[in-house]
């Protein structure tokens, strides 16, 4: 049930970002006369200060905000994958350096360090507020990857590779990872959902591209623009929303699948917990 | 004692590599900060003002290893170098002017949302099936919600709609700093929101980890014991399972401080409170390199003070760290 909810936000929010600008073609950025309307038929969600549709921001904005989020996913998983797997097979000083690398980065605050490094890049495209991001997004997959590598290395499939004279690369990379496909899936959305978060905050602090829309710079402009005090509620609580909400719809996900793994944790239950329940197996009871 | 010196080792690498992160960022970044800040004021700047700001950041036609060596001599005197956008306070003193509020708001906060926030998880773990599972998917919700954008709306609720709270500032401008009841009364008034904000939006986490951990243990044999010997069930709940689950959750909290700490950076730009995250945005906007740096590396360090603090607890809990 979990699951199905949350993957149900999620092909939300992908069809969105996908169809979504087809279908309200207009220009996001494009103003109108009719400025700070609450929602009404003409404007859904109504429209900002200087008579943009939020609607169209909020659709427009998605490929942005979820763009920035996958892109940055994807350069931090990469680097998450090699950092993890090859830690975790080599063993040894190899590992000991590159755990102390991982172990770093996860102590580090990332914020203050995306700021900072925002504060120095020359010009803030959507590509180089992706790598900023991934900079600081990739420790704890990678810190993941090598407790899953650890336990795989040493099984049956992954010696027997190595004695028919598979190159270490090449065990790593075509043995080893195949098995860790779902972790890697795991760990990939939600570095998405930090992703989108982190853009957020730096639009949010104007410190991303405002030139695009995305939702992280409809809250920039709606705090400026004194959304807060004019009472326009329908500008800034959408964005919002939508990132809590995709971040909600991963999170049941993952929640599923623990749920699936460790069938202690479900919800659905007896209405009272009887004294000494659980000492029987949740499987000998039904 | 062998788990505390290996954690001292690794935070002392871990300062290190911020220092050092702090030192190599301005000098792999393309451009010379100096030279664009001065192309910035389109070159209003007197030579003397240039050579001040080279100096601040220590860059220098001397080696590369020269200048870090004279960037951790100086930061081992205590000197972050001078501020640009308050020319010429030292950022040291920037800095100490906002941490304080910083470390009040988040310190508060932080411990509220994890009382808070592990006492509700023990509970839900324990009364399963009953109405306090509805508690969980609002916390699954909390968990992914922005930082900003709670404050945002409480703001916009509690501040401008209600008018309650004030949504803005650490003070009110009609008293005057010093120990007096009214001055208190105005900042615990003004840090209502922020405090709040950063409750709300960080408490998820301790409930969704202390309530998975709590009904594994639950599960536990020693529990089961306790259960049975006819202990009443409050203590089974705290003194046994709840004191061994809180082991994991204290880790998991320390980790996930770095993750606060740049939340209230957020919450704190929201409501102009004068902490240190508003002194960085300040710093960014500016292109204030060296008062970006220093801050930077402040709150890299409160970090990992607080993250060798979580560890003291942990050894103090954990009867096996201490063999």
């Amino acid at each position: 049930m979990k699951i199905r909810i949350g993957i149900g936000i999620l092909v939300f929010f992908t069809l969105m970002a996908l169809v979504g600008p087809l279908l309200l073609p207009a220009d996001p950025a494009a103003t109108s006369d009719a400025g700070l309307q609450g929602p009404s038929a003409e404007h859904w969600l109504g429209t900002t200060q200087t008579g943009q549709d939020v609607l169209t921001q909020i659709v427009h904005g998605s490929r942005v905000s979820m763009g920035v989020g996958v892109l940055s996913a994807v350069i931090a998983t990469v680097f998450a994958i090699a950092v993890g797997l090859v830690g975790g097979y080599f063993g040894g000083a190899v590992d000991e350096v590159l755990s102390v690398l991982t172990n770093i980065f996860l102590v580090l605050p990332a914020l203050p360090l995306i700021i900072v490094l925002a504060g120095y890049l020359p010009q803030r495209g959507v590509a180089s507020v992706a790598v900023v991001i991934a900079v600081t997004g990739w420790a704890w997959g990678a810190r993941v990857l090598r407790a899953q590598t650890l336990s795989v290395r040493r099984r049956d499939f992954v010696e027997a590779a190595r004695a028919a004279g598979e190159g270490p690369f090449r065990v790593v990379f075509f043995e080893i990872m195949p098995v860790l496909l779902p972790v890697i899936a795991t760990s990939f959305l939600a570095t998405v959902v930090g992703a989108i978060l982190a853009e957020a905050g730096l639009s949010f602090l104007g410190l991303a591209d405002l030139s695009t829309v995305s939702w992280g710079s409809m809250l920039y402009f709606a705090q400026n623009g004194q959304a807060l005090l004019i009472g326009a509620w329908w500008w800034f609580v959408p964005p919002g929303l939508c990132i809590a909400l995709i971040g909600t719809g991963l999170a049941l996900v993952n929640f599923g699948l623990d749920e699936i793994a460790n069938p202690r944790l479900r919800t659905i239950r007896q209405p009272r917990r009887p004294k000494l329940a659980t000492a029987i197996p949740e499987e000998a009871r039904s | 004692m062998r788990f505390l010196t290996r954690r001292l080792g690794f935070y002392l690498l871990t300062a290190w590599a911020a220092v050092t992160l702090n030192f190599l960022i301005p000098r792999m970044m393309p451009g010379d900060p100096v030279d664009l800040l001065v192309a910035r004021l389109k070159g209003n700047v007197d030579p003397a003002a240039i050579e001040a700001m080279k100096r601040a950041f220590g860059i220098s036609d001397a080696g590369l290893w020269t200048q870090y060596v004279d960037y951790l001599g100086n930061l081992f005197r205590g000197e972050l170098g001078r501020s640009i956008t308050f020319f010429p306070t030292e950022v040291s003193t920037v800095v100490a002017d906002s941490l304080p509020w910083t470390i009040g708001l988040v310190g508060v906060a932080t411990l509220i949302s994890y009382v808070v926030g592990t006492s509700l998880g023990v509970l839900m773990a324990w009364k399963r099936g009953t109405w306090l599972d509805g508690v969980l998917p609002a916390a699954t919700f909390l968990h992914a919600v922005p930082y900003f954008w709670v404050a945002l709306v409480l703001v916009f609720v509690f501040g401008s709609t209600l008018q309650w709270f004030p949504g803005s500032r650490a003070y009110g401008l009609e008293v005057t700093p010093g120990f007096t009841w009214e001055f208190v009364a105005s900042v615990g008034y003004h840090a209502t929101l922020p405090a709040v904000t950063i409750v709300l939006a960080s408490m998820a986490d301790r409930i969704l980890g202390m309530r998975n951990v709590m009904v594994t243990t639950l599960g536990e044999d020693y529990v089961v014991m306790a259960e049975a010997k006819g202990l009443t069930s409050r203590r089974v709940m705290w003194a046994y399972a709840a004191r061994n689950a809180i082991l994991p959750n204290i880790t998991s909290f320390a980790l996930s401080l770095g993750f606060v700490v740049g939340g209230s950076v957020l919450t704190e730009i929201v409501f102009s409170y004068p902490g240190i995250g508003s002194m960085l945005l300040k710093g960014v906007e500016n292109e204030d390199f060296p008062l970006m740096q220093g801050i930077f590396l402040v709150i890299s360090l409160a970090v990992l003070v607080a993250n060798l603090l979580a560890d003291l607890a942990y050894v103090i809990l954990d009867p096996r760290t201490r063999q």
